[in-house]
Formats: structure tokens, C-alpha cells, sequence
């Protein structure tokens, strides 16, 4: 186990002080809960305060994800495990941070901060208390990463879906509220799958730790494993509807186009943590190979992911919207992330993560250079909210009226916008079509080498995934090329478009995180190889989770 | 025959409400998604085992005898859940008043099917 006082982390000054280290696990949980709580305090016309709280929030959880995932990378075994309640497992909850849960948090905060940045450039104030509702989406996302426990996962996954909801929801307007309504729908009745799921578990395991859970399962009755494999079943068809796997996927492509774009670049991340949450059960279950857990779910997300990769690069092939396109983006990598897990193959799933990151930005960054791009051609640019928000608290006219940015101006307008956005534009497609030089190629490779590698008797489901994932790459070329001439070089009332400081830095560095994954590939591809290997097999994290005593 | 009792009730309550969700109006959906919920729940609670007269609390700090008592477990998780459908319920509710606001229609698509 790693002990993050004894590496240094924290300095001299903690002699004087309570020694907050050991708590460092917790951080991503509590501040973005605790800010947003306060903020909730202050009013509505205070947003320049809010957004520098909000910012500075995001940036402190970049810097906590960053020592948590160098304090796991620098052992073979790197895993933290923080009781909460100092209540020893399986009878409390505890906090997990190993290599995946480090990785996952680190993506998750720098898209956070990126997002965030841009969203406080204007679109926070279309409607109110939107810095709130952010901090709690990415609380929710980091205690879903990091929990042990399902019936947490399951209390973090609401605290995300509401935040989620309220974001989805944010700037109002017809097409946002017919889409949050199916939205909410869905995700309530995976809920309610998910408790089902639960149930089922905790009935025949009486456990709700996961690590405790798949020790027990090792030695069920028949009778009990039946149960145990039914619930198991019902909970992972809650996480496949959350990482939009195909046939479960239809909500995906309405919702997350018509987000305002901050918002929709945020929720790239929330199908990763389906996909996350079925990458650990499978990881956990190959530790205790007993209860065939994973003999049982392997098949089914490995040809859910094909059929998922499939359908995104048909909608990717039919749409010309730019957020429609990086919506399908998304669920190309969901489900190629998906059929990776499904594979069980260490070097596919290291491939797979690494391919997760670089899209996961890109996909991200796409999103926030659709709204700019249609500044080019103000004359076909899509209707704004349709409606304004009618004001419920006193503080709400201010904001909730304002349905465009006239005269809220932030930051320098940037020459040579057009060119920055042209360039941004392809270094997106680079990484999102998986074309040299960038990360996505790098990814692909990875992951196709990894699925070729099996020895001679290959498998049909490994040709065809390896096809499907080169197919998926040919579909996002040309859904992009399209996209890219006729927004950049096709003729017609053009104007020069008007990018702002503020609008520019986050896609920037989203863009730079995208060319930096390929400058140090090695020390991630190292990372992610010690992390496949690692969780092919998870004896380490059982042991450290389960320790009893201090 | 509880068991009996019990399951049959909750497939009852779950089947009316899958078919109330699969309605095309918001208000019945809405009442589809309670009832689920309340057959989420009391499926919940049926987990730690049927039992009559078995507390979840202990009386007697000195050497209980977990066979007296029922698993406190499942009750704890239901009142979570609660809590937490309840509240998504109410905040379905406000979505739905909006959408029949914007559209003025009560279709879940937003507008009246041809």
C-alpha cells in the first residue's frame, strides 16, 4: 500500500499542523461538494467570484488528481485505500485510488477545468446556478471513480445523473427540455436496474464491498451463483445503458447535441464511467476466477462494443452537425473501450486507455469548437433558446433573461481567429480519425496490435473488432473532411470569426494535452501497461482493500 | 405463502408501472416511474429475508443474538433510495410542467403523434 506521507507529499509544514495528507484520497469528493454548497449561498449577480471559485476549485482537483496518480504510479502494486470513518472493509465504506481510478480522475478534472473555463466565458449565465450544478456533475464522476463500495457507486452515480440533469437542462428552450425529459427517463429506469441489481447481490452475498463481494462469490451454492449471476446481469445492462452501448445507446445522439457545449464536453466523460464500472468488475472477477463472472459478461460487451463502434460510424457517417458528429465520436469510443474490456486482454485494454484519453479530450474540444465554428456563417447559425427562463429566486433576472452575450464581453478577441479555429479544427480530426502523427493513431495501433496478436487461431470477434475499429476511423475522416470544408472553405458570406481569449485557452489546452500524449507517449504507455497488467491481475487491490487494522 | 404474497405483489406493482412507462403521456409515465419505484423499493427491502416480529434495531448491547434480529442492512439502503427517487420524481415532475409549457402538448415526443 502506498503511504503518501512517507513519500514526501505535504512538506515540513505539516509538523505544526493536522496532517491533512492521508485525507488527499477524499479531496476530489469534498471540495467540489463543499464549493458548490457555498456557492449556492451567494448570489446570482456575483458570477465573476463564482467563476474564479469554480476555476480555482477545478484547478485544485487537477493538482490532487496529479499527486494521487504520481504517488500509485511510482510502485508496481500502487494502491491508496481510505476508510471512511477509519470503519474497516467490507463493514464501512472505503475510497480506492489505484492506477485506473488516478488515470480516470486526472481526465476527468483537466476536461472539468477545460470546460468550466469555457463555459465562464459566457454560456454560465444563460441560466442560473450553473457553476453549482458543475462542481456537483464532477463530484459525482470522482466518487464513482473512486468508491468501493456498489451501493455508493450507485449514490454517486444519482448525485452525477442530477447534476447531469440540471446541466442538461441549463439555457432551457424546447429542444433541451424534450431531450432532458427522455434523458431523465432513461436514466431513472437504469436506476432502478441498478438497485434491482444490488439487491439481487447483497441478497446472496450479504457484501456490498466489490472486492468482498466477488471473494464470497468464489464459493456460492449453485443455487445462490444463479442469483448471483442474474444481478449481475440487471446491474451491468444500468452500466451499459450508461455507456451508451448499442441498442442502449439511442439517448445519447438526442441529448448530448442539444447541450449548451461546455456542457455537452463534459459529459464525454460520463460514458466513460459505464465503461470504467465494467472494466472494474471484470478486473476484480479475474482475480477470483471461481465464479465465472467473467467467461459470463466477456462475450456480451465484447460484440455490445463491435455493435456500438458499428453504429456510431454509420450516425458518424450520416451527420453533418458538427455536435452531432462528435456525439457519435463519443460512442465510437465507448464501445470501442467497451469491446476492449470484453477482449480481457491486458495489451488490448492498455491500448484501449490510451486511446480513451487522447479521444476523450479531442471529443471534448470538438464539442466547444462546434459553437465558434458557426460564427463563421452568424446567418445559419442555429436559433439560441427560444424561450427565456422565467425567474424563480429574486437574484435570477440578471442572468436568466440574457439568452446572448451582447456587451459581456471577456478576455481579447484573438487575431486570426478563423485560422486558430481552422487549426484546432484538425488537430481534433487528427486525433479523433486515429491518423498519424497524433495520439488517436497511436491508440489504434495499440489496440489493433494488441487484438492481432493473439496467435495463430485468431478468433472471428478479433478480426472483426480489428476491422471495426479501422472502419470507425475511416467514418470519422470523412464525417469530419466533410464538416471541415464546408465550414471552412466553402464560399459564401463569410466573416471573420470573433474568438475570445477566454474561449481560445480551453480548447487550447485541450488540444495541447492531445500533441503532449503523443510527445510522452512512452511514460504513459509504460503507466498504461503496468495499469492492464496490473488489472489482469488484482490481487494487490483485493488484499489492501480487505486489510484489517490500521 | 408471505413470500408468495410479497413477490407476486411487487411484479404486480412493477408490471403496471412498465406498461404506464411506456405510455405516450408525461403524466403517465410519471405515474409508471412512482409505482416502479415503489416496487424498486419493496423489492429492496424483501433482500434481507421475510421475517414477522424481528427487529432491525438491537435491544440488548450484551451478547445479542443476530438469529432474533432481521438484517438492517436492506432497510438502510431502501431509505437511501427513497429518498433519492423521491426526489428525482419531484424533479421530473417540474421538467414535465415545463415541456407541456413549451410545447403545449403532454406528448412525450413534444408534439401530438400524426
Amino acid at each position: 500500500m502506498v503511504d503518501l506521507t512517507s513519500r514526501g507529499i505535504g512538506g515540513p509544514i505539516t509538523s505544526q499542523l493536522v496532517d491533512l495528507t492521508p485525507h488527499l484520497p477524499v479531496l476530489p469528493i469534498v471540495l467540489p461538494l463543499a464549493v458548490a454548497g457555498f456557492m449556492l449561498l451567494l448570489e446570482e449577480r456575483r458570477r465573476i467570484f463564482k467563476a474564479g471559485l469554480g476555476a480555482a476549485t477545478m484547478a485544485a482537483l487537477v493538482l490532487a488528481s496529479f499527486v494521487l496518480l504520481n504517488a500509485v504510479a511510482g510502485e508496481a502494486d500502487g494502491v491508496i485505500v481510505y476508510r471512511l470513518g477509519d470503519w474497516p472493509a467490507p463493514f464501512g465504506i472505503v475510497l480506492v485510488v489505484d492506477r485506473l481510478a488516478a488515470l480516470m480522475l486526472m481526465v476527468t478534472s483537466l476536461l472539468g477545468l477545460a470546460s468550466f473555463l469555457f463555459a465562464v466565458s459566457g454560456w454560465a449565465i444563460v441560466s442560473p446556478r450553473f457553476h453549482s450544478l458543475f462542481l456537483l456533475l464532477v463530484m459525482g464522476i470522482n466518487g464513482a471513480f473512486l468508491t468501493g463500495d456498489l451501493f455508493n457507486l450507485y449514490v454517486f452515480f444519482e448525485v452525477l445523473l442530477a447534476g447531469s440533469y440540471g446541466l442538461l437542462l441549463h439555457g432551457s428552450g424546447r429542444a433541451r427540455v424534450k431531450a432532458g425529459l427522455q434523458y431523465i427517463a432513461v436514466n431513472l429506469g437504469s436506476s432502478m436496474l441498478f438497485l434491482i441489481g444490488c439487491g439481487l447481490i447483497y441478497a446472496v452475498t450479504g457484501t456490498l464491498n466489490m472486492v468482498d463481494i466477488m471473494r464470497v462469490a468464489a464459493d456460492l451454492s449453485t443455487h445462490d451463483a444463479t442469483l448471483f449471476r442474474a444481478g449481475l446481469a440487471v446491474l451491468s445492462v444500468a452500466f451499459l445503458t450508461k455507456a451508451g452501448v448499442w441498442p442502449l445507446s439511442f439517448w445519447l445522439p438526442v441529448a448530448y447535441p442539444v447541450a449548451t457545449p461546455p456542457v455537452s464536453a463534459m459529459f464525454v466523460i460520463m460514458t466513460k464511467v459505464g465503461a470504467y464500472v465494467l472494466l472494474r468488475t471484470v478486473a476484480l472477477a479475474s482475480g477470483v476466477p471461481e465464479t465465472g463472472v467473467v467467461e459470463f459478461l466477456s462475450p456480451w460487451l465484447l460484440y455490445g462494443g463491435i455493435a456500438t463502434v458499428v453504429f456510431g460510424s454509420m450516425g458518424l457517417l450520416a451527420s453533418s452537425h458538427l455536435p452531432r458528429i462528435a456525439s457519435y465520436a463519443t460512442l465510437v469510443t465507448a464501445g470501442t473501450l467497451v469491446a476492449a474490456v470484453g477482449t480481457s486482454d491486458q495489451r488490448v485494454i492498455s491500448g484501449a486507455l490510451y486511446y480513451m484519453i487522447g479521444s476523450t479530450l479531442a471529443t471534448g474540444a470538438a464539442f466547444l469548437l462546434a459553437e465558434l465554428i458557426t460564427r463563421l456563417r452568424p446567418a445559419e447559425a442555429p436559433q439560441a433558446a427560444d424561450a427565456a427562463v422565467e425567474p424563480v429566486f429574486g437574484d435570477d433576472y440578471e442572468t436568466s433573461l440574457q439568452t446572448d452575450f451582447e456587451g459581456y464581453e471577456v478576455g481579447i478577441a484573438i487575431p486570426a481567429g478563423t485560422a486558430m479555429l481552422g487549426g484546432a479544427f484538425v488537430v481534433a480530426a487528427l486525433v479523433l480519425a486515429g491518423l498519424p502523427p497524433l495520439s488517436g493513431f497511436l491508440g489504434k495501433f495499440a489496440i489493433v496490435s494488441g487484438v492481432l496478436s493473439g496467435g495463430p487461431e485468431l478468433s472471428w470477434a478479433a478480426w472483426v473488432l480489428a476491422g471495426v475499429v479501422l472502419f470507425s476511423g475511416l467514418a470519422t475522416l470523412i464525417a469530419l473532411m466533410r464538416k471541415g470544408i464546408d465550414a471552412f472553405w466553402r464560399p459564401g458570406e463569410e466573416t471573420v470569426a470573433e474568438v475570445r481569449s477566454l474561449e481560445a485557452l480551453p480548447i487550447g489546452i485541450l488540444l495541447a494535452l492531445c500533441v503532449a500524449l503523443t510527445l510522452f507517449a512512452a511514460p504513459v504507455v509504460t503507466y498504461l501497461d503496468a495499469t492492464g497488467a496490473y488489472l489482469a491481475n488484482p490481487v494487490e487491490y483485493a488484499k489492501n482493500v480487505l486489510e484489517f487494522g490500521p | 405463502m408471505m413470500e408468495l404474497v410479497t413477490a407476486v405483489g411487487i411484479g404486480v406493482v412493477a408490471a403496471a408501472g412498465v406498461w404506464l412507462v411506456l405510455r405516450p403521456r408525461t403524466f403517465q409515465v410519471i405515474l409508471g416511474m412512482s409505482l416502479l419505484t415503489y416496487a424498486v423499493n419493496a423489492f429492496l427491502l424483501t433482500m434481507g429475508g421475510l421475517r414477522v416480529g424481528a427487529p432491525p434495531v438491537l435491544e440488548s448491547v450484551v451478547a445479542p443474538d443476530p438469529a432474533e434480529y432481521v438484517d438492517p442492512l436492506p432497510e438502510g439502503l431502501v431509505l437511501t433510495s427513497i429518498v433519492i427517487s423521491f426526489s428525482m420524481t419531484a424533479l421530473y415532475l417540474v421538467v414535465l410542467l415545463t415541456s407541456r409549457g413549451l410545447t403545449g402538448t403532454d406528448h412525450v415526443d413534444g408534439e401530438e403523434s400524426p
